[in-house]
């Protein structure tokens, strides 16, 4: 419970910092310390090999590509929005958040979760249920990730 | 150690995924709007993985995974646009991308 408090906080202060740092460099590291406070709140709900794979995949591979464009880019600050549009964006998303909790509140949720075997959320219990359940969905993320890949060839090559 | 409920994860990711939101309103940085994108991408993430838990089934989890396969996608093509909207138009200001405006 306290674990629980200590990282809500401190993703929330971080992800707050994306949004309000003018520093493209900061906002990514900011992101990069949100995305590890989540891999450790996917560990305290029994979820080892997604937290796992959170870090390598979120924080080690999108962080990297991300950093690597601001590095090739090595952007001009831009200015920022007048503070209308601050005040715009803020409301919004409260709004937005109001309306959730409004929602989760009036649903009735389960309190406490079952009791699940040590090997809940494992690589082996994820691997059955990913190919037997999801087997058409796996084949078609990997001609996603096929597309993506020459998409990104195609487009980050310079013309001639 | 006692466990957290399920209404605060909740709480969590629709507070994470509203700060998502208001990033994707407020900057003006294309760069910083496709993080903001990769907020709300992990807030979404995380309700899944706690009803996952609450439940007792495994299909949430695997769902981020495939969360996670479409989020890469997404940032590797993002990124690759940006690198060649930035070549063309030296910016990375969305202002700057209206060759499509009436």
């Amino acid at each position: 419970m306290i674990v629980f408090f200590i990282l809500a906080i401190a993703s929330i202060v971080f992800s707050v910092l994306i949004v309000a740092q003018r520093n493209v460099v900061h906002c990514a590291m900011a992101l990069a310390a949100t995305l590890f406070i989540l891999a450790v709140l996917f560990l305290t709900l029994d979820a080892p090999m997604l937290g796992i794979l959170q870090i390598i995949v979120y924080a080690g591979a999108i962080m990297i590509l991300i950093l690597f464009v601001i590095m090739l880019l090595n952007p001009a600050a831009i200015e920022a929005r007048p503070a209308a549009w601050w005040t715009i964006g803020s409301i919004a998303a409260a709004a937005l958040f109001f309306q959730f909790a409004a929602l989760l509140l009036r649903v009735p949720l389960p309190s406490a979760g079952p009791a699940v075997p040590d090997s809940f959320g494992g690589p082996e219990s994820i691997a059955q249920t990913l190919f037997t359940d999801f087997t058409l969905p796996f084949e078609v993320a990997s001609v996603l990730l096929l597309v993506a890949i020459i998409g990104a060839v195609v487009l980050a090559q310079r013309q001639r | 150690m006692t466990q957290a409920p399920l209404e605060y994860y909740l709480m969590l990711g629709a507070l994470l995924f509203a700060i998502g939101v208001a990033g994707v309103i407020i900057r003006r940085d294309v760069i910083v709007i496709l993080m903001s994108i990769e907020l709300m991408l992990n807030a979404v993430n995380l309700t899944f993985i706690a009803f996952a838990r609450f439940l007792g089934s495994l299909q949430g989890q695997v769902i981020v995974f495939f969360v996670m396969t479409v989020a890469a996608a997404e940032a590797v093509v993002g990124l690759a646009i940006i690198i060649s909207v930035f070549r063309h138009r030296e910016s990375l200001d969305p202002r700057d991308m209206q060759l499509l405006k009436g």
